[in-house]
């Protein structure tokens, strides 16, 4: 369990090895502040929708989950796509509204990133990832609790060397997107290095 | 006419969704390990974004403006169902190596952006034409960026050898960093920069300026 949640964070990182949710982790990285409140709902977000998606899976679409009407041999796997959009457009807006009633400050302060998590493939990535390698619903919890975090770590670290690269003299061409991408494959060279380890 | 065919000729250069508008650079990284992969992606992808532009550009005028975003993110996932059951059924190893990816084309926000920027507002053929002019402008950065590394990381084109490697008894050392995530994002920061070097309009403007003063200058 140690072993998944440390690898979810550094070796298999969802943005720096699987390239998923690069388009926001791209556009949103701009300033440090944003990075941070961004990074934080992608994991509460990531750390719900995974096991929920894993409970929707096994208990509605599965083979089986359909006996006690008897209609044992339905198989709805393959609707695994719609309903896993489906949970995670509305877990974003549930969160909206929960953060809204009960945490203002954090509500104002995560703003329009909040609805954005929804087209992120960080999270339907996640979900998907938990069906492809076949999770439990504790591993899924753990993955999705993982996964999220090392997003937010890459992005905020992202966002905090971009901030300095801004007082860098780059070459016109490679100013902005360029000059991202770049420092983006740095970062991820970095983290290749974690993929040895084994707790 | 030539108002029709500027929909398909911009995207693929002058306006490229990956290198310019910053779209479905997601999947554009991860498949590129090899260039078959990234020729069924581009396939997969533009194949999509036709048939969902035509789709919702037919039944603009229905869609309620409040809940469009549901409707579009509907018609594409089913779109993108079908076409990962039709590469399941007839290229079941294939869909083995695209492993998730194939289904992250619903969030690909390319998708998602031509339905709502154009297929929304515009007719069924330009939006049609929009979509394929997208999809090709997508390939095109695919495949320079699959052929890269497939042919420096493996020594070879589409399985072909063309550079033969020191273990087949030839002369080439295979680039291991090719295969690795890290080299995606070099090449296609390199080849922005390249395209940003041959039309300048693209570059995008500086935030700070740095002046260096002639007095103050180290000596």
């Amino acid at each position: 369990m140690i072993d998944l949640f440390v690898r979810s964070i550094f070796a298999e990182n969802l943005a720096l090895s699987f390239f998923l949710g690069i388009c926001t982790y791209l556009a949103v990285s701009k300033r440090l502040d944003t990075a941070v409140g961004l990074g934080i709902a992608l994991i509460v977000v990531q750390a719900i929708t995974v096991p929920l998606n894993h409970l929707i899976l096994v208990r509605l679409l599965g083979p089986g989950s359909w006996d006690w009407l008897g209609l044992g041999a339905v198989d709805l796997t393959f609707l695994n796509l719609i309903a896993f959009i489906g949970v995670i457009a509305a877990m974003v807006q549930i969160l909206e509204m929960v953060l809204d009633r009960h945490v203002p400050a954090l509500y104002r302060s995560l703003g329009i990133y909040l609805p954005l998590i929804t087209v992120n493939c960080a999270i339907l990535g996640g979900s998907l990832f938990m069906v492809e390698r076949d999770y439990t619903l504790a591993e899924s919890a753990v993955f999705g609790l993982g996964s999220g975090i090392g997003w937010a770590l890459a992005i905020v670290a992202l966002a905090a060397l971009r901030e300095r690269l801004n007082y860098a003299d780059v070459p016109a061409g490679l100013r902005g997107l360029g000059m991202a991408f770049i420092a983006t494959g740095l970062l991820s060279m970095g983290f290749t290095a974690f993929a040895g380890v084994r707790l | 006419m030539r108002q029709a065919l500027r929909h398909l000729y911009g995207p693929i250069i002058d306006n490229n969704p990956v290198t310019l508008q910053i779209l479905g650079i997601c999947s554009a990284l991860a498949v590129t390990t090899s260039l078959s992969t990234a020729l069924v992606m581009c396939a997969a992808l533009t194949a999509v974004l036709v048939s969902g532009n035509i789709m919702i550009s037919a039944i603009r005028a229905h869609i309620p403006t409040t809940i469009r975003l549901i409707v579009q993110i509907t018609i594409i996932a089913s779109l993108v169902i079908v076409t990962d059951q039709i590469i399941q059924a007839f290229a079941f190893e294939m869909s083995e190596r695209l492993s998730i990816f194939v289904g992250l084309i619903v969030t690909n926000c390319l998708v998602l952006g031509r339905a709502e920027a154009f297929a929304m507002h515009n007719p069924v053929v330009p939006s049609a034409l929009d979509g394929l002019g997208n999809g090709l402008g997508y390939s095109l950065i695919l495949v320079i960026v699959g052929s890269i590394r497939e042919l420096f990381g493996a020594g070879t084109l589409l399985g072909f050898t063309i550079l033969p490697t020191i273990y087949g008894g030839g002369w080439f050392v295979p680039l291991n960093l090719m295969m690795l995530a890290p080299s995606a994002f070099f090449i296609l920061g390199l080849l922005i920069w390249t395209i940003r070097s041959i039309r300048p309009v693209q570059v995008e403007p500086a935030d700070f300026e740095i002046s260096i003063q002639p007095d103050r200058r180290a000596p």
